[in-house]
């Protein structure tokens, strides 16, 4: 019997785990795919934000600036890349400069620290590729650009080595109550918990419904994306969004923590919540509309388009409530539910604990995590740290510069390892211009020797995704 | 900081232009050369090219990609050259009298190296499905043709069962006929030029021998599949590369190769500062393979994309010649020469070099150049001074882009032209 189960090992619930972990608890972190961080906190715009936007009257709004302090603090406590970019809203016309002031004056009320207008001539001195025909800008220094999917693989390593048990693979279909528990099914087994917290993304109003009456609705939302190589130069400093027009919300372009360019993204509804494919119509759209903000993108410098579904919904919150007796909901999360994670965790176990959860803190207990990153160890002392490990010393991916050493220490840090990219998720290789063309047979070398599973079952990246079909006719006699 | 170990030469790359710029460096006196290799075999991209066709031009005689690179291998035994396996050079940095390279391995760790000169010759990398952003899913079973190359040649696995190649670039095409041999269905290679990229002899060897059909004017236009490819959609495209609606055919295949061109790695030269070329994305060079960045030198696949590595091994010969005249003389010639810069029409997609210093070249020069259309009927290759006085002119029975061409410019052509330009075109 578990105390808590968690479905859905997405940012929401590996922040949740990682809050638990501390807590004398059985608990269990459930994820139907193959590695946590698959979902909506995989493939999104990455940024920690500001608060200037929500509705003071929303969770959104009363979570935001507490959580964007709350991740300045994680991304030292777990080693997680991250840089305070800020973040620029410009104006293009009279109306935009309206639109500022209403942001500016809601960024007071939800506590937005530091936020300074700006005219035309000023935006443009910081950020000099700004089109001419800005006007005016709100400047929010409390933002800044963070690696999302690192953010919650992290939590999820250190709940997981601080006690929290993780299955994955286990796709929830029913959810029973008992007299004094409940029974969680999934496709391949069921687990007994005194307590559930969903944390499903997409899947969260299906999950709600499985024990309690329908409350919202989710209305999976695909945004694209494109990602352009640092060879582009420096572009832009700050994440620099657009002011809303009738048409769109605005294509933002901002810096990455590997000093790409992000540009995107669209918000488009589907149907089909697993439907993360790019169309042509959107990319050109997405390219058009960013170019109106910062003209000289060249869109030659692509590496990588991707698409990324959020969990929008017709309840124009969080939905963040006990829905059914030792049954929390941490549903409809949407932006900026990055940000507001570990509030979202921490409000959510506060509201557990009035249903009766016991929170007995654990005698001892490492919240921390520290990663070796090569490209930051100075170079002169490189000379004796390989020397010390020999691994860090053979490179594997040319693009980004990612060891042997690094790769080696992502799959032994504890969550299991199947694919290409959980390797590119954890270690950064792959994530370059070649995108994988390179590394990627070498690290599947390193997989398969370190997990023992075959090269042949090795996968690019979810359940499905498989790279190799066989051997050559020939390859029993050449090995 | 541990000692800053010195070379006369250092070059950066093992593979084919690696090894023959290292040879003739040493043959040409010096005696203190180091290659640096990321990988653990010298040959490069030679060693998984195991079909046969290399060498024509140079040994006259048909070689496999090994057995051409260790025709080098064997000539650089009985030379005093040194050699860096599984190593990369991480950091190139150019001063007056030095460059500085950084480089690291397991076994040597981080070293920083310094010498009189060095020769870039790191190859290329293939363009991606991103850099031509076909929309679709990410899904498995999406492969650059070298990659595939890669998997099936040296590491004995299959990538897949039913295959649609994108690009009619050389390696794609081999990559028909080899994954065709190994049981695979090779349903289509769909270029989206109105021409072939890859050398004739690969069309007919690889595509018509195996009833492979290649679509020209035709392209990717969307990838289905969740975890694996699933379907592709082809549709024709218009005269500016457009997709033509209503032109769709739908594969059902698992596989998809790409052969869209291959991208000089030039990271290394841009950060020391070596000015490069937009048209080739490799190096502006002189006649000696020099760079605009002094003592530092190009040649292979990152100086400008080679189909044949005959004309690489030439070309790193010559690089090899003139580090090592830099290294005994600290130059060939005086800092004021005489320099011609190369021009091009709009039928020409580039030179190397794109630079002459009159009093470098001996008896002539060569130039290579790339057509950017098919020129069927017989045309000249015609060089033009400043005041438009033909200077040069070569007669061609036909050019294609998928082949490089090139002319020898005889020095005392070039004593004598007008102004500091030659522009080179094509004429009927």
């Amino acid at each position: 019997m578990f105390d808590v189960i968690i479905i859905g090992a997405g940012v929401i619930g590996c922040a949740t785990a990682y809050e638990l972990s501390q807590f004398d608890l059985n608990v269990l972190l459930l994820d139907k795919e193959n590695d946590v961080s698959l979902g909506a906190s995989r493939a999104n715009t990455a940024i920690v934000h500001g608060g200037y936007d929500p509705d003071p009257a929303t969770l959104m709004g009363k979570y935001n600036v507490k959580g964007a302090k709350r991740c300045i603090e994680l991304v030292d406590t777990l080693d997680i890349e991250f840089k305070k970019s800020g973040s620029l809203i410009v104006a293009l016309d009279e109306n935009d400069l309206k639109t500022l002031d209403k942001y500016y004056n809601r960024g007071l009320i939800n506590g937005v620290e530091g936020m300074e207008m700006l005219d035309g001539e000023e935006t443009r001195r910081r950020e000099p590729n700004l089109s001419k025909e800005v006007i005016g800008a709100l400047w929010i220094p409390e933002s800044g650009i963070i690696n999302p999917w690192e953010f919650t693989i992290a939590m999820a390593e250190v709940a997981v080595r601080e006690g929290v048990k993780l299955e994955l693979n286990q796709k929830v279909v029913d959810i029973e109550k008992n007299s004094d528990h409940y029974l969680v099914k999934t496709e391949t087994d069921q687990f007994q918990t005194k307590y559930v917290i969903n944390a499903a993304g997409v899947y969260s109003d299906q999950i709600h419904n499985m024990v309690a009456e329908p409350a919202f609705k989710i209305k999976p939302t695909r945004g694209q994306y494109f990602l352009l190589d640092r060879s582009a130069g420096e572009t832009v400093k700050a994440v620099i969004f657009p002011c809303p027009t009738e048409l769109t919300k605005g294509i933002l372009v901002s810096p990455t923590v590997h000093e790409n360019i992000l540009v995107g993204p669209d918000a488009e509804g589907i149907s089909d919540p697993e439907d993360t494919s790019t169309t042509r119509e959107v990319l050109d759209l997405v390219a058009k509309e960013a170019r109106r903000s910062v003209p000289s993108l060249d869109f030659r410098h692509n590496i990588r388009n991707y698409s990324g579904i959020r969990a929008n919904s017709d309840y124009n919150d969080f939905f963040i409530k006990i829905s059914a007796p030792n049954f929390l909901d941490l549903a409809a999360i949407k932006s900026p539910g990055l940000t507001c994670a570990p509030i979202i965790a921490e409000e959510g176990i506060k509201l557990l604990a009035e249903e009766g959860l016991e929170l007995n803190k654990k005698d001892s207990w490492d919240g921390t995590r520290k990663i070796v990153r090569f490209k930051e160890i100075p170079k002169e002392e490189r000379a004796d740290f390989i020397e010390k490990n020999p691994d860090y010393g053979r490179i594997i991916c040319r693009c980004e510069h990612i060891t042997e050493g690094e790769i080696v220490a992502a799959i032994r840090r504890g969550l299991p390892i199947h694919s290409l990219d959980a390797i590119k998720r954890r270690a950064g290789s792959g994530l370059g211009r070649c995108q994988g063309g390179f590394c990627g047979p070498r690290v599947q070398e390193i997989i398969a020797r370190e997990t023992g599973i075959s090269p042949l079952d090795i996968l690019l990246n979810k359940t499905g995704s498989y790279i190799l079909v066989g051997q050559t006719k020939n390859a029993d006699k050449e090995a | 900081m541990q000692n800053i170990k010195e070379y006369q030469l250092i070059i950066i790359g093992g593979g084919p232009a690696g090894l023959a710029a290292a040879v003739s460096a040493a043959k040409n006196g010096l005696n203190d050369i180091l290659i640096v290799e990321r990988d653990k075999y010298l040959g490069g991209i030679l060693n998984q090219c195991i079909h046969n066709g290399f060498g024509l031009h140079y040994f006259k005689e048909e070689l496999t990609g090994p057995e051409y690179s260790k025709r080098f291998i064997d000539l650089l035994a009985d030379t005093s050259v040194e050699v860096a396996l599984d190593t990369m050079a991480l950091n190139l940095e150019n001063s007056e009298d030095w460059r500085y390279v950084h480089v690291m391995s397991s076994s040597d760790g981080y070293r920083i190296l310094r010498s009189k000169a060095v020769i870039l010759a790191m190859g290329c990398r293939e363009r991606t499905r991103m850099n031509i952003q076909i929309p679709g899913t990410r899904a498995a079973g999406i492969f650059n043709a070298g990659q595939a190359q890669l998997y099936v040649n040296l590491e004995g696995y299959m990538v897949g069962k039913k295959v649609i190649i994108l690009g009619s670039g050389d390696v794609g095409l081999i990559m028909a006929r080899r994954l065709t041999l190994e049981g695979a269905e090779v349903v289509a290679c769909v270029e989206v030029m109105p021409y072939p990229g890859g050398l004739n002899r690969n069309i007919v060897q690889c595509l018509q021998d195996f009833d492979i059909p290649l679509y020209l004017s035709h392209t990717i236009t969307d990838i289905k599949g969740r975890n694996r490819v699933e379907q592709v959609t082809v549709q024709e495209v218009d005269q500016n590369g457009k997709p033509i609606a209503g032109t769709e055919i739908y594969y059902d295949v698992d596989t998809v190769l790409l052969s869209v061109g291959l991208i000089p790695e030039n990271e290394l030269s841009r950060e020391a500062g070596v000015t490069l070329d937009p048209r080739t994305s490799g190096p502006i060079v002189y006649e000696n393979k020099e760079t605009l960045a002094r003592g530092i030198f190009a040649c292979g696949n990152v100086l400008h994309v080679h189909d044949l590595v005959d004309f690489v091994t030439e070309e790193a010969e010559s690089a090899g010649h003139a580090a090592a005249c830099f290294v005994r003389d600290g130059g060939c010639v005086t800092e004021d020469a005489n320099i011609i810069s190369l021009k091009t029409d709009s039928n020409i997609g580039y030179t190397v070099p794109q630079q002459i210093r009159i009093d470098d070249v001996e008896k002539a020069v060569r130039v290579f150049f790339r057509v950017r259309k098919i020129f069927k009927e017989p045309s000249r290759i015609v060089f033009r001074d400043q005041s438009n006085s033909e200077i040069a002119s070569f007669k061609r029975p036909f050019m294609f882009p998928a082949e490089m061409e090139n002319v020898n410019l005889p020095r005392q052509l070039l004593e004598n032209i007008s102004g500091t330009e030659l522009t080179v075109s094509v004429e009927g």
